[in-house]
């Protein structure tokens, strides 16, 4: 996987990669060349007593050497920029691949793996280009180098190469093979450890209150154990690869000792020959070993990189259209056409052939029992998920022929769980228009009934929120939410049983103020409270999924028993007070 | 970045906790790192495993020893087949003296001389079997050492990881003594990267640092042995090599440290974009801030390139550096040692023999300083990790000896005290001041009031999250700051508003709070909670599986898990924080049944704004902006006619009016 992963992101730095290329081969080349002067020195100035050539030939060692090192810094140079660039690019890839992503693709793959594929995963791919191109480039040439060299030293004896090339390739595919599956587990256990982190600092407070402290750092510690056995599992095979590099090369130096040994008393070789062939075995032996540090990071990356192409090539199953329908009109109209969802493989669906019609001006209700579909067919209006069957309409537009973007920008969702992003309580009120003045914003917040509590904090608009909202009460989080949807203005007001941790006071108050607003907008509300849906336009009534009964509150009770079980429910709670 | 409007999200410091992070996180002001502490201390948490490192020394020390003196032993192979060589051309029968004299008859006077130097036999050829042993004798050497090499490798590897392994753990547990304001200042996501990324890139640093480092240290002291044995004129030329390049490689680690700092300050602040990203996915989308949360990632990205790239870029270059070093030093030693040999005061097989221990010394040493690099990125990284381990804790426990002296936590009757307590996030805003409150054991104390009056403020307080800054909250009648947090949380149950569910199984997610729970009592808490039906219709009942999004579970049923949990974990006093707000209504109605059962003979803190949940709690304190306005009963407060009446007006003018009761006669 890493090959062609590098091919498709290496191809728009061809130029740079062939200058690495270039100045390696001229360093390396002239590292090997360096000998070769020494021995005229010797030679030809030693042995004649010449000294001025001794010096002449010093002063071009010197020329020599400068040229190497400039080379070899421009090769660090363009390899560093383009390993780096590299990473850069993949990141970059990744995270807009997963923004495409609908819910699901996002559920499959878990947002903690898709953290570590985002950063550590590519960290590897990147580390191995840098490699790559600093180390890997000058071992073949070295290499090459060293074979040609033996080759003219005798050819018979280089034959025992063929024999030790494939040997040594042999040992170290073996032991690659072997860590490769390690390697995929570990790259799961820092999947592990990410997610268990994740939910320790997400469920803090939990834990604490339960004290379990203790239970969650054995379960950390198991799965950091677990990392560690895996780590240990691959460092002994790591550990393999250098001593058994290092045994073929030397039992092979052994071998052209003894095979050279009867080539030259047979007459067949000069003793200087043997030294020499021995000489360039080394250097071949070199080149080997800086490969084998390569080698040694080579399975991590090609793990990793299979993970990050997993990502890469997962086909978003909300796709924007090719060429997307034009709108005429912006008005909210939200239609269901025997909208079904069902996910992949279950036997039941989570929504069947559920019909609607929301108008602007007009608040539609969905109520039923936990589990019965209501928040998945919110989730179908934004396109979050996409129906298995059926259709839903905005403005007589089948939402998968819309672009994305403008349907999304018609929409003002609060979700059941609101979350709000680390930042300011500005920043969190602006993500759904960025221009928004301070003005709007305490509109939205008086709009939300928190105005009060946004004043009372330091610092007020600009009062800091911790990420998830956590540093603010359910309630407050909760209109902090809808007062980020009323600041979008949008035609179609989405709530997920976003009044939940209100007070009854306050959702009143909420509501009666939100209705001054939405009066050009369609409101789709999911709720538990038949206080909250009592008014509304519109009453869908859902129960495992299928729509059971449609229709005002007074019809409602007198046509559908689901909807008067559900009010009921609730009388007897509060008839008794 | 900051006038843009799309999501800059400085951190949010939180308003009780602005101190640490501050400046690590304010983009250009990055930390400068203090390389010698750190890598001192990440040397130190490597003590604890002191035999294996010396164990590695000792195995590294002889594999060393043995692959230098193999090629020694290999010469004694040449010298063996070279003398079989020259015996071979000799005459047979001959003696040695008689074959040297008779060259020097021809003549041939180097040979003769060369000769009388070699244990040479006239006649015999090259003695196979002698050059045998010797082989054999060297592929054992290289055997030997390949298998220390090896065993080295190993130990290394158990070391690295043991030491990474240690500071996970203590990052762990580090995470359990820290106050909540940390976790609320800080992405969640730049906390994981220290975890998960630093403490990788400290591992593979010191697995690939320390194994070389040892190997060619050890090379450098062995071969500069040799030179200085052979000539210790030439040996000092070498040794000018060694403060060059020391010097060099800290003149340039000096300029690539920043950057390394930077390269993984950037990844973390990065990997917190990217999980908030992530977690906040469908809000992203729906608010069409794609293209805003690329632009601010691709800005991180951007910077992180620009940083990884000069860390490796500046610290590359101590590698040319070094090999410039070390050329420019063959150079030198193959200029003086010509100029030496041709004035006669060296041998010219000494300097050939110099000029390959020269080549043997200056390669490792380039090794050891082009290790600098990787040593200062691990390091940049192990300094992140210790910037966690040193972040301000919460007030200590008090020690066992003063605990005596306090309540043995067992047998808590549960009465509890708010004195005079008086507590605010940030002490420019007082939220609870002088605040009195009373709970006898067993009662059914329920907090109301508008949302932001401080009623979770409360609770935070009683499990002492956070301490009280005046007065004292006492449970039966000690002090609570007088217990371990541990003890005093042991006595409470609690179901927030968030629901928690960890990756697991149901039962295991219902077990929580009792880990010895069997599986009957589990069913039965869960029954209590009326969970027990929708996880029997699950495909595999208790045993499914849901994840920290618990995209399987719909919020209402995390709820009733939550409170299912609370069941089984059978505390002596409950906090219940506007628990039931998201199950659906049917539902609830059974619930409040189970809680008020639950609620029996424990005292108990509702924090509820569903009136009808509280009516028959003991007392209700109507909180407002931090103070208790009103307490009493249901009857007593709302005949008062004060603000708890007026709340409890405003639900039900908007609820369920007698008109629904008339329609829903008939079908009842």
């Amino acid at each position: 996987m890493l090959i062609p992963l590098l091919r498709t992101y290496l191809r728009a730095y061809q130029r740079p990669i062939v200058l690495v290329i270039v100045f390696q081969l001229v360093s390396t080349i002239a590292s090997l060349y360096l000998p070769g002067l020494n021995a005229l020195i010797i030679d030809q100035g030693v042995v004649t007593g010449d000294t001025g050539y001794i010096v002449r030939t010093g002063v071009e060692m010197l020329a020599v050497t400068a040229v190497q090192i400039t080379c070899s810094i421009a090769a660090v140079y363009y390899g560093a920029r383009t390993a780096m660039a590299l990473g850069r690019d993949l990141r970059d890839s990744v995270f807009v691949t997963v923004d495409s992503f609908a819910a699901q693709e996002v559920g499959r793959f878990g947002a903690p793996s898709l953290i570590t594929r985002s950063t550590n995963d590519i960290q590897q791919v990147q580390m191995v280009v840098l490699l790559t191109f600093t180390i890997m480039i000058a071992a073949p040439i070295m290499c090459v180098g060293g074979i040609i060299m033996a080759l003219r030293q005798d050819v018979y004896l280089s034959s025992l190469l063929v024999l030790i090339v494939p040997t040594l390739l042999v040992c170290v595919a073996a032991i690659i093979s072997r860590m490769r599956p390690l390697f995929r587990s570990m790259q799961a256990k820092i999947d592990l450890i990410n997610r268990i982190l994740r939910e320790q600092i997400g469920g803090v407070r939990v834990i604490r209150a339960f004290v379990k402290d203790t239970y969650e750092q054995q379960r950390f510690d198991g799965a950091s154990t677990d990392l560690m056995d895996v780590s240990v599992r691959v460092g002994r095979l790591m550990a393999l690869m250098f001593p058994t590099v290092m045994l073929v090369m030397n039992v092979s130096s052994v071998a052209v000792m003894w095979v050279g040994g009867h080539r030259i008393a047979s007459g067949d070789m000069q003793i200087g020959t043997l030294t020499a062939f021995l000489s360039y075995l080394l250097q071949i032996l070199m080149s080997v070993m800086m490969a084998t540090f390569m080698f040694v990071m080579l399975p991590r990356a090609e793990v990793s990189a299979e993970r990050i192409a997993e990502v890469l090539d997962t086909v978003p199953s909300v796709r924007a259209p090719q060429v997307p329908q034009v709108r005429t009109r912006h008005t909210g109209v939200v239609e269901l056409r025997d909208a079904s969802f069902s996910y992949p493989g279950a036997q039941e669906p989570v929504l069947h052939a559920a019909n609607l019609m929301a108008r602007p001006g007009e608040t539609t209700a969905i109520v039923g029992s936990t589990g019965s579909g209501k928040s998945t067919l919110l989730n179908l209006i934004p396109r979050l998920v996409d129906v298995t069957g059926g259709a839903v309409l905005v403005d007589d537009h089948d939402v998968r022929s819309l672009d994305p973007t403008d349907l999304r920008f018609s929409i003002g969702l609060v979700p059941q769980r609101a979350y709000l992003f680390g930042g300011t309580v500005a920043t969190n009120l602006r993500y759904g228009k960025a221009d928004a003045t301070d003005d709007e914003l305490w509109a939205a917040l008086e709009i939300a009934q928190a105005r009060e509590f946004v004043e009372a904090m330091p610092g007020g608009l600009s009062a800091a929120i911790a990420q998830g909202g956590t540093n603010v009460s359910g309630g407050q989080r909760q209109r902090l939410a809808i007062a980020r949807a009323v600041v979008k203005a949008p035609d179609i007001y989405l709530f997920d049983d976003s009044f939940s941790a209100l007070d009854y006071d306050t959702d009143a108050r909420l509501r009666a103020a939100l209705s001054t607003i939405t009066a050009q907008s369609s409101v789709i509300i999911v709720a538990q409270r038949i206080s909250t849906v009592r008014n509304a336009e519109r009453i869908l009534v859902l129960d495992q999924g299928t729509v059971v009964g449609t229709g005002t509150h007074a019809a409602l009770m007198a046509t559908c028993e689901t909807y008067r079980e559900i009010v009921l429910s609730q009388l007897s709670e509060e008839e008794a007070a | 970045m900051s006038g843009s409007g799309s999501r800059p999200s400085p951190p949010a410091p939180s308003p009780t906790l602005r101190g640490p992070m501050g400046a690590m996180m304010g983009g250009a002001s990055v930390k400068a790192l203090n390389f010698k502490g750190s890598m001192r201390r990440l040397v130190a948490r490597m003590r604890s495993e002191r035999r294996l490192v010396s164990a590695a020394g000792v195995l590294g020390l002889v594999s060393v020893a043995l692959s230098v003196i193999g090629p020694k032993i290999l010469g004694h192979a040449t010298d063996l087949i070279f003398t079989g060589l020259i015996g071979g051309r000799l005459p047979a029968g001959a003696t040695k003296a008689q074959a040297v004299a008779r060259l020097r008859v021809s003549g041939q006077d180097r040979i003769a001389d060369m000769v009388a130097a070699m244990d040479v036999l006239p006649g015999r050829g090259v003695d196979f079997h002698a050059v045998g042993l010797v082989l054999l004798g060297v592929l054992v050497l290289y055997v030997a050492a390949s298998v220390l090499s090896w065993f080295q490798g190993r130990v290394t590897t158990i070391i690295v990881q043991r030491t990474v392994y240690g500071m996970r753990a203590d990052v762990e547990a580090k995470f359990s003594r820290m106050p909540l304001s940390y976790f609320d200042s800080k992405p969640r996501g730049e906390l994981l990267s220290r975890v998960t990324n630093d403490i990788d890139n400290i591992a593979q640093s010191l697995q690939q640092t320390m194994s070389q480092l040892l190997t060619s240290l050890l090379t450098v002291i062995g071969v500069l042995a040799m030179m200085v044995y052979v000539s210790p004129v030439l040996a000092l030329v070498a040794l000018v090599t060694v403060p060059a390049s020391m010097f060099i490689t800290m003149t340039i680690a000096k300029r690539s440290q920043p950057q390394f700092v930077r390269q993984w300050a950037t990844t973390g602040k990065l990997n917190g974009h990217v999980e908030e990203a992530y977690t906040g996915h469908e809000l992203v989308k729906v608010f069409g801030r794609t293209d805003e949360s690329v632009a601010a990632f691709r800005e991180l990205n951007e910077q992180l390139y620009a940083s990884s790239f000069k860390a490796q870029f500046i610290s590359g270059l101590i590698q040319p550096a070094m090999m410039f070093i070390a050329n420019l030093n063959y150079v030198a030693i193959a200029v003086i040692g010509g100029l030496r040999v041709a004035s006669g005061s060296i041998s010219l097989g000494d300097v050939q023999a110099f000029i390959q221990y020269s080549r043997q010394f200056t390669q490792p040493l380039t090794q050891v300083a082009s290790m600098a690099n990787l040593l200062q990125s691990g390091v940049a990284s192990a300094e992140r990790v210790f910037e966690v381990l040193d972040a301000p804790e919460q007030s200590a426990d008090v020690q066992p000896a003063v605990m005596s002296k306090a309540v043995t936590p067992t047998g808590v009757r549960g009465r509890v005290a708010f004195e005079d307590v008086s507590f605010s996030y940030d002490p420019a805003r007082p939220l609870i001041e002088h605040l009195d409150l009373v709970a006898e054991p067993g009662q059914t104390i329920a907090i109301v009031g508008p949302t932001g009056a401080g009623k979770t403020t409360l609770a935070n307080l009683l499990l002492r999250f956070y301490d009280v800054d005046g007065g004292r909250i006492t449970l039966d009648g000690v002090d609570i700051r007088d217990m371990r947090r541990e003890d005093l949380r042991a006595e409470f149950g609690m179901v927030l508003q968030d629901t928690w569910l960890f990756g697991g199984s149901i039962l295991a997610n219902i077990a929580y709070g009792a880990a010895d729970a069997s599986a009957s009592q589990i069913s039965e808490a869960a029954q209590a909670a009326y969970a027990d039906h929708f996880v029997r219709t699950l495909p595999q009942g208790y045993d499914t599986v849901i994840d920290d999004e618990g995209s399987s579970v719909s919020a209402g049923q995390r709820q009733l898990l939550t409170i299912a949990r609370a069941f089984l974990a059978d505390p002596a006093i409950l906090i219940l924080d506007e628990a039931t707000s998201s199950v659906d209504t049917r539902t609830e109605a059974l619930v409040q049944q189970a809680m008020a059962a639950l609620r029996t003979g424990r005292t108990s803190f509702v924090i509820a704004h569903r009136l009808s949940t509280i009516r028959d709690a003991d007392r209700i304190v109507v909180m407002v902006d931090g103070g208790i306005v009103e307490q009493g009963t249901h009857p007593q407060l709302l005949a008062a006619g004060g603000p708890y009446h007026r709340l409890y007006a405003a639900q039900f003018s908007g609820a369920v009016t007698d008109e629904d009761l008339e329609a829903a006669q008939p079908v009842g």
